[in-house]
């Protein structure tokens, strides 16, 4: 198992390089964006290019590059985005907007999915299953934004029971202040609904095809009640494809919506990285695009080494 | 246990009790009385009795007709745009008097604004307010109305300024057509009123003329209105040769001014709707509403989605493609040719998308257009499931007997791979490029709402860039939003639900996977 991880922790740093590599010869290649003039001076500029190492070789640029991070953990200086400051801090400045708002959703998708899963798994066939897996058809098609603008229209604006937009934290205080909070609200549903069905829909398949095991029969024919029986037996087997998933989730939280960011104002990651492209910060574009492939990357691990962790019969880096 | 010596006892058949089954006749088998039923077939056969799937396939063949048909027949183009019936409401000719999907607005008027809506109705003939609701008087004393209010007849009048040219054809127009475009200029040419259209709608006298008037009128005993139109003694005046004058006009020799000459033309007080006649031929009527650049949601939903549908078909088909090829290689050689691409599939599937999508439009959107950089980052990375599917096929049939068989026989690689093993794999890839659809068409809509990628320079639009547009107005005109994403929100349940309904069909072990 331990071979397993390094080995695959291994593989995700080449993926990362070779990625990261592409991207970065693929932004060096675009016509920087002219110097603005107004208020600054363009020699100034032009002399801050040209000791950041513009007019080099791209190659030379991204040795650069990657010393700089490794060496001083330096990600470079915004240059139309928070001109002059360090993209690490704007970054870990943002983060937690993001962070906050998909912990909420999250821990409102899986209790709710999961309990939805399990009812629906165990009315099987009935006209409880049949309603929920129409929902759950449903709810899982529909893009996350239109629940954003009905979240928006009906509870922000017709009932005025949530703000429009997110509260900033000059406003808020703090990011864990109940104005916050209910600001943030209406952005967590949005999220949510789509997480709760894929959620719902996996477990009750899930559960639903563990109910028809064999074991199932034996735990009831022993003596055990039906809730004993499927406490013990059947959710623990169902866990073993649901859990992953929820590590899964709970890596992909750093990544956000980028959508729903925009939608509700959050200042989070995903705004960030959309007015880096539309700006062209390409300094702001290159960080979050290695901070994104590492979100997948390892999210991608994690779900393959939970497996292996929770389901002792799923041996790992076994030939396949 | 056999027993021994059983005596049986048989009677004695005659041998003339005997004779042939069959003699002459050849043995074979009976043949299928039955049709033989190919793949399809069966896959159809399942495909029918799914209601769902039916259903939504229909849907989708609805609303892929909606996209084929309506660009092609509709009055109105994307590049149209009116500055006047911006942010109006649907309305359907069938649905008239229905009190909704009329063009009409619950609004609540002040006295000032109930009069102006009013002046508008009688001034044209076409009312401006389809309903009073009830009036009542608040606390300070001021009257308000509920009313409702056509968003189309609102508009009411404008001026136009006109060449010398212009002005004569719509003059000539007026008398051939018997209709009254061109109304008298109002005595108050103050501009930046509060109400109607740089003042083109007071025709009657204001309690106060300046700048930022309400638009209160000055009403005679009866309750009417007291016209206030530009008046002269020469009937003719500024070229006015047209004989089509409005009531009142020419008593006591005082003349209505029809149009006054500027430095590039004729500036004129037209009715609007009339006017819009004139100039594109065709009655304003927007059956979805029209955005705040005055385009109609109709058709721009109808192009958005043609967009969205030759995009999503055209990568589910490329990525079939490559896919289908790329994981048959894979799959079939194995070995070091298979880690070798599966590596770099590797590598390309866990480049997020997004960053695909900024590059390719960054980079070529300049070069090839928009569309066919957005077509490319799709292909780049869409194909790695499908070439995953078809690899995982070959793995588990490569090692069939048939197979062997087939390869003892002499059949080359090329025809081992399409001929005996692929056909395993066609009904996996089918469904899963149709999976691929919905989502296609939820990432460039997201695209375009982020506005990643930019249509608006080409005559093109998106669902995305429709509901961007209507971000803002969300709380004052919801249909501008509310038209794509129940579209977008139908389209996708219909593509999930086809889809499903399509693996039952192909895949019948796998029925019910994960629903």
């Amino acid at each position: 198992m331990t071979k397993y991880i390094i080995k695959r922790i291994l593989l995700m740093f080449l993926t990362l390089f070779i990625i990261t590599t592409m991207c970065f010869v693929l932004i060096k290649l675009l016509p920087l964006p002219a110097v603005r003039e107004m208020g600054r001076d363009i020699n100034l500029v032009l002399a801050k290019r040209e000791k950041m190492g513009y007019n080099r070789p791209i190659m030379v640029q991204y040795f650069l590059y990657v010393k700089n991070i490794l060496v001083d953990w330096d990600w470079g200086v915004g240059e139309q985005l928070y001109e002059g400051l360090g993209i690490w801090d704007i970054m870990m400045q943002k983060l937690p907007y993001t962070v906050t708002v998909n912990l909420y959703s999250i821990l409102l998708s899986i209790p709710l999915g999961i309990g939805l899963g399990i009812y629906a798994a165990l009315k099987k066939n009935k006209w409880q299953d049949a309603l929920i897996s129409t929902l759950v058809m449903v709810f899982i098609s529909v893009p996350s934004y239109v629940y954003a603008f009905l979240v928006q229209y009906f509870l922000c604006f017709k009932l005025g029971w949530f703000p429009l937009q997110a509260a900033s934290l000059s406003q808020a205080g703090s990011l864990f202040s109940t104005k916050m909070f209910v600001s943030m609200i209406p952005a967590v549903l949005s999220l949510s609904f789509g997480v709760i069905a894929g959620f719902t829909r996996y477990t009750r398949a899930e559960l639903s095809e563990v109910l028809t095991g064999d074991y199932m029969l034996l735990a009831r024919t022993k003596g055990l009640t039906k809730a004993q029986a499927i406490s013990r037996h059947a959710l623990r087997n169902a866990m073993v494809v649901i859990l992953p998933m929820i590590m899964g989730e709970f890596i992909g939280i750093l990544g956000g919506s980028l959508i729903i960011e925009n939608i509700f104002g959050i200042p989070g990651i995903g705004n960030l990285y959309i007015n880096s492209i539309n700006v062209r910060d390409y300094n702001f574009f290159m960080a979050l695009t290695i901070f994104y492939t590492l979100i997948g990357l390892v999210s991608g691990i994690v779900i393959d080494v939970s497996y292996g962790l929770i389901d002792p019969r799923i041996r790992m880096g076994s030939k396949k | 246990m056999m027993e021994k010596n059983v005596n049986v006892n048989i009677p004695a058949i005659p041998q003339e009790k005997f004779q042939f089954v069959q003699r002459e006749e050849r043995i074979h088998d009976e043949r299928l009385k039955t049709k033989s039923i190919s793949y399809f077939g069966d896959a159809w056969i399942r495909f029918r009795s799914n209601k769902s799937a039916v259903v939504a396939f229909s849907l989708i063949l609805v609303l892929l007709l909606f996209a084929i048909i309506v660009p092609e027949v509709s009055d109105y183009t994307v590049s149209f745009r009116d500055g006047y019936y911006k942010t109006v409401l649907p309305r359907n000719p069938l649905f008239k008097n229905a009190g909704f999907w009329d063009g009409g607005q619950r609004s609540k008027q002040s006295e000032a604004g109930y009069q102006y809506l009013r002046s508008i109705g009688q001034e044209s003939g076409v009312p401006a307010i389809m309903k009073e609701y009830d009036s009542f008087v608040d606390a300070t004393g001021a009257t308000f109305h509920n009313l409702r209010v056509d968003t189309y007849a609102q508009v009411g009048y404008t001026y136009q300024n006109l060449s010398a040219a212009e002005y004569q054809a719509l003059m000539d127009y007026q008398d051939a057509n018997n209709v009254q475009i061109i109304y008298p200029l109002s005595a108050t040419q103050n501009k930046n009123f509060v109400r109607g259209n740089d003042g083109a709608n007071f025709w009657y006298k204001l309690q106060d003329e300046t700048q930022g008037s309400t638009g209160a009128p000055v009403l005679d005993e009866n309750g009417d209105f007291i016209p206030n139109y530009l008046t002269s003694d020469d009937p003719q005046k500024a070229g006015y040769t047209s004989r089509m004058r409005i009531a009142g006009d020419g008593e006591n020799g005082v003349w209505y001014t029809y149009a006054q000459k500027n430095q590039t033309g004729y500036k004129v007080r037209v009715n609007y709707a009339e006017y819009f006649y004139y100039k594109n031929g065709f009655t304003p009527g927007f059956l979805f509403g029209s955005n705040q650049h005055g385009q109609d949601i109709f058709t721009c939903l109808a192009v958005g989605a043609r967009l969205s549908f030759l995009l999503a078909i055209s990568v589910a088909s490329i990525n079939f493609i490559i896919g289908a090829v790329y994981g048959s290689v894979e799959g079939y050689y194995g070995g070091a040719v298979d880690m070798i691409m599966e590596r770099i599939s590797d590598v390309l599937a866990d480049v997020p998308f997004m960053v695909v999508a900024t590059l390719f439009q960054l980079h070529l959107a300049d070069k090839v257009g928009v569309v066919p950089s957005l077509l490319f980052a799709f292909v780049l990375t869409g194909w790695v499931g499908t070439a995953a599917r078809v690899r995982t096929q070959f793995y588990r049939f490569k090692g069939h007997e048939y197979v062997l068989a087939a390869r003892t026989l002499g059949a080359s690689d090329r025809r081992l791979i399409f001929k005996h093993i692929f056909p395993n794999s066609l009904g996996t890839i089918v469904t899963s490029a149709v999976m691929t659809i919905p989502g296609v068409i939820f990432s460039e809509s997201m695209l375009s709402y982020l506005h990643i990628i930019n249509l608006d320079a080409s005559s093109l639009t998106s669902i995305g860039t429709m509901l961007s547009n209507g971000q803002g107005y969300l709380s004052t005109y919801p249909h501008i939003i509310m038209f794509p994403a129940i579209f977008i929100a139908i389209l996708e349940i219909s593509f999930n639900l086809f889809g499903n309904g399509l693996r039952d069909a192909l895949n019948p072990s796998l029925r019910g996977a994960d629903n």
